[in-house]
């Protein structure tokens, strides 16, 4: 009995030791960022996770009115902030605040109309050229996945214990980490000219776009504080339901799964115990 | 296996069909009263639970192809869609993405315990080769797999291991643009490789079969080694070992649902969340971790082979660290030959389990070299550790046939449990002394 413990306890000392080494292609070794992100308490981080609902509006309007003037959000549809608790009607007057061409109508001919709940989210530039263009030859990434596209390098052994504590907000992290860690350059560093230094840029020590929150830049009607932190948080938190709008959903029915699956082998375990119980192995 | 086949149809139909196409008395013979060895442990379930991860991989993959297009310039796009708008289909993607890493970590316990009792071992041969030749497979069906998203990592990876063809010497550069369809990857290659990762799953299924029938012909190693020599040495396949095998399925699953549903990225690369590129090189172009050791031994050799004394390079750097990384898979098809013992178990090999144990720390040591960047104090590393990697194959194994003294083996298998059971059952009443015995 004693040495089949052992033997399973092995097992699962190789499996976790294969686990680990996993763990390691995803967090490649790098120079940058200078810091590492802060860590957030999300409403979605842990097995219960769900989204602030009210903290995805949040960020919907500093995306809205702040990042919305460069960085495209390609992969959302105007019907996905029924997520977010809106109406149909909220939506309709949302989206036709945007225009999208449209055609050819029977004429042969490409109109403007404005849009409706079943468009993508229209970004700021008609194409990728114009978007490097008007930003002196720095892409303002699409931010429809930013929020997954963005690991640290966790380090050893924190990689470890991520198994353990469900760690998966690398992204978020590294989000409102960067929005929040603007500084002025300590005497040593060399920045390039026309770049902003920011010790948690996952790059190098600077990047092309300046500060783009300060307090008071966006007006909130549920009584959240109005400052450039709250922003940072909220919009990186809607940036990771923009990345996987089905988060919660995940959590909700992994719950399930694996509970069942832990009583199906414990059940198992009493069946195959009475089975081999006449047999010497 | 050997011995008659005790197959009772016991309806008309049953009856009719045996004497035509005898199916339901192959698997009768086979998964039924298929005799397997009594003290089997829990490292032996991983051929089971690869048969299932393997269905697996095929359910899941043939519904996401129903949703996948693979052509360039919409494959990223329909990877999201999939993920965001059909029923189930993120957690379809997830399991199919975090069940290769899945696939890799029971197929590298699988091939460990095959080394370690020595499975490979007459007259087991070809059920071993057939096995590496499986894993060969799975490794192409994984690479290719992983270039079908078209992110950052999976357009660079494929750059980087569809490079490797070009150090072959005169015909390397065409067997690269037969294998790219192209001179850089591209459109084409998506494409190819999209069939091909449909292919060689039914080639692993193929090939698996031929494995299980190979192992059903010699039956199964047991952890002493010793071949089964009476009937009291094994116990029919149902129900002993299906409960046994569908226990340790349904816990490795549990694991695995862990990961799908709780932690689907962390086995993954972030870079991959990034549409391919190839204007963009990602600072650091890693492969899947089941790959990890192998790219340390490609960057271990960073240095050109040349006849003494003169500047003729025999084999520059590029081709050596190819060969040297082709080498360490090739060199398991030999393992049946380089190992020069008799004993089978590494149980009563005093020796060999220390050079085992060594083996596989260092293989998971040369997994994280493979993380790490080539360059500063990571480079000598990968060298020595690549060479303790080579040296248990040779000269260690050779060697130790000739010099160790192996351990007593039992005469038997049964010899083995009583043995054991009697050492448990002495320590079980001492510790509940003061308990009667009401079963006697």
């Amino acid at each position: 009995m004693i040495i089949s413990r052992l033997k399973t306890a092995l097992v699962a000392a190789t499996a976790v030791a294969v686990l680990v080494l996993g763990g390691l292609s995803a967090h490649a070794a790098s120079g940058y960022p200078i810091n590492k992100p802060k860590n957030v308490d999300w409403s979605f981080n842990g097995p219960f996770g769900h989204w602030d609902v009210g903290q995805l509006q949040r960020g919907l309007k500093v995306y809205t009115e702040v990042c919305a003037a460069c960085h495209s959000l390609n992969l959302m549809s105007y019907r996905n902030l029924e997520d977010l608790g809106y109406t149909g009607t909220q939506i309709s007057n949302y989206a036709a605040e945007y225009e999208v061409e449209d055609g050819p109508n029977d004429d042969g001919e490409m109109f403007t109309r404005p849009a409706e709940p079943t468009d993508r989210f229209v970004g700021p530039y008609a194409n990728k050229q114009e978007a490097i263009s008007a930003n002196g030859g720095a892409y303002p990434p699409d931010m429809s996945l930013l929020a997954k596209a963005r690991a640290v390098e966790r380090g050893f052994p924190t990689f470890i214990f991520d198994i353990f504590t469900m760690y998966a907000a690398n992204g978020p992290d590294y989000i409102y980490s960067l929005l929040t860690g603007y500084q002025d350059p300590p005497e040593d560093a060399d920045v390039l000219d026309g770049l902003h230094y920011n010790p948690y840029f996952i790059a190098g020590n600077a990047l092309a776009m300046s500060n783009p929150l300060f307090d008071e830049l966006v007006t909130y009607d549920d009584g959240a504080p109005e400052t450039a932190d709250q922003y940072a948080k909220d919009v990186s938190a809607f940036l990771m339901w923009t990345a996987e709008p089905n988060l919660d959903e995940r959590k909700k029915r992994g719950f399930v799964v694996v509970l069942f699956l832990l009583v199906f082998a414990g059940l198992l375990y009493f069946t195959k115990k009475k089975v081999w119980a006449d047999v010497s192995h | 296996m050997s011995g008659h086949s005790t197959y009772q149809p016991t309806s008309g139909f049953g009856k009719w069909m045996d004497a035509r196409l005898p199916m339901a008395r192959l698997m009768h013979d086979s998964f039924v009263s298929y005799p397997v060895p009594r003290n089997l442990n829990a490292f032996y379930t991983f051929g089971g639970i690869l048969m299932l991860m393997l269905v697996s991989q095929i359910i899941t993959g043939v519904v996401i192809a129903m949703h996948y297009t693979s052509d360039a310039s919409t494959a990223f796009e329909s990877v999201q869609l999939l993920r965001r708008d059909v029923s189930y289909g993120g957690l379809m993607q997830n399991w199919h993405a975090v069940g290769a890493s899945f696939f890799f970590i029971a197929v590298y316990l699988h091939i460990a315990r095959g080394m370690y009792y020595g499975s490979y071992k007459a007259p087991r041969e070809v059920l071993w080769i057939l096995g590496v030749i499986i894993y060969l497979l799975m490794m192409a069906t994984a690479f290719m797999g992983y270039v079908l998203p078209w992110g950052q990592m999976s357009y660079w990876g494929a750059q980087v291991i569809t490079n490797f063809f070009s150090a072959i010497p005169l015909v390397g550069d065409t067997v690269r643009e037969y294998l790219l369809g192209g001179y850089s990857v591209g459109n084409a290659t998506l494409n190819r490789f999209f069939s091909l990762h449909y292919l060689l799953p039914f080639m692993i299924a193929g090939i698996a079969i031929l494995h299980v029938w190979a192992l059903h012909v010699t039956g199964q190693t047991n952890p002493t080694g010793v071949e089964v020599k009476s009937k009291q040495d094994v116990i029919p396949f149902t129900p002993y070992a299906t409960i046994k095998d569908a226990m340790a399925l349904v816990i490795f699953f549990a694991v695995m649902a862990y990961f799908v549903f709780f932690l689907p990225d962390y086995l993954g690369h972030a870079d991959n969340y990034i549409e391919a590129n190839p204007l963009v090189t990602p600072a650091h172009i890693v492969p899947e971790w089941y790959f990890l050791p192998f790219y340390a031994v490609l960057r271990a050799i960073d240095f050109n082979i040349v006849i003494p004394f003169t500047d003729i390079v025999l084999i520059d750097s590029k081709l050596g660290g190819v060969l040297a990384m082709f080498g360490a898979i090739a060199i398991l098809f030999f393992l049946p030959w380089l190992d020069t013992s008799d004993v089978r178990s590494g149980n009563y090999r005093p020796l060999f389990r220390i050079a085992f144990a060594i083996f596989v720390i260092n293989a998971i040591f040369l997994g994280y070299l493979g993380s790490r960047p080539a360059e500063g104090i990571w480079v000598p590393l990968m060298k020595a550790s690549t060479l303790v990697y080579f040296a248990y194959f040779i000269p260690i194994l050779p060697l130790l046939g000739w010099i160790e003294k192996p351990l007593p083996r039992p005469a038997s298998i049964m010899d083995a449990v009583m043995e054991k059971s009697q050492d448990e059952g002495a320590a079980h009443i001492e510790g509940s002394a003061a308990e009667p015995n009401t079963k006697g």
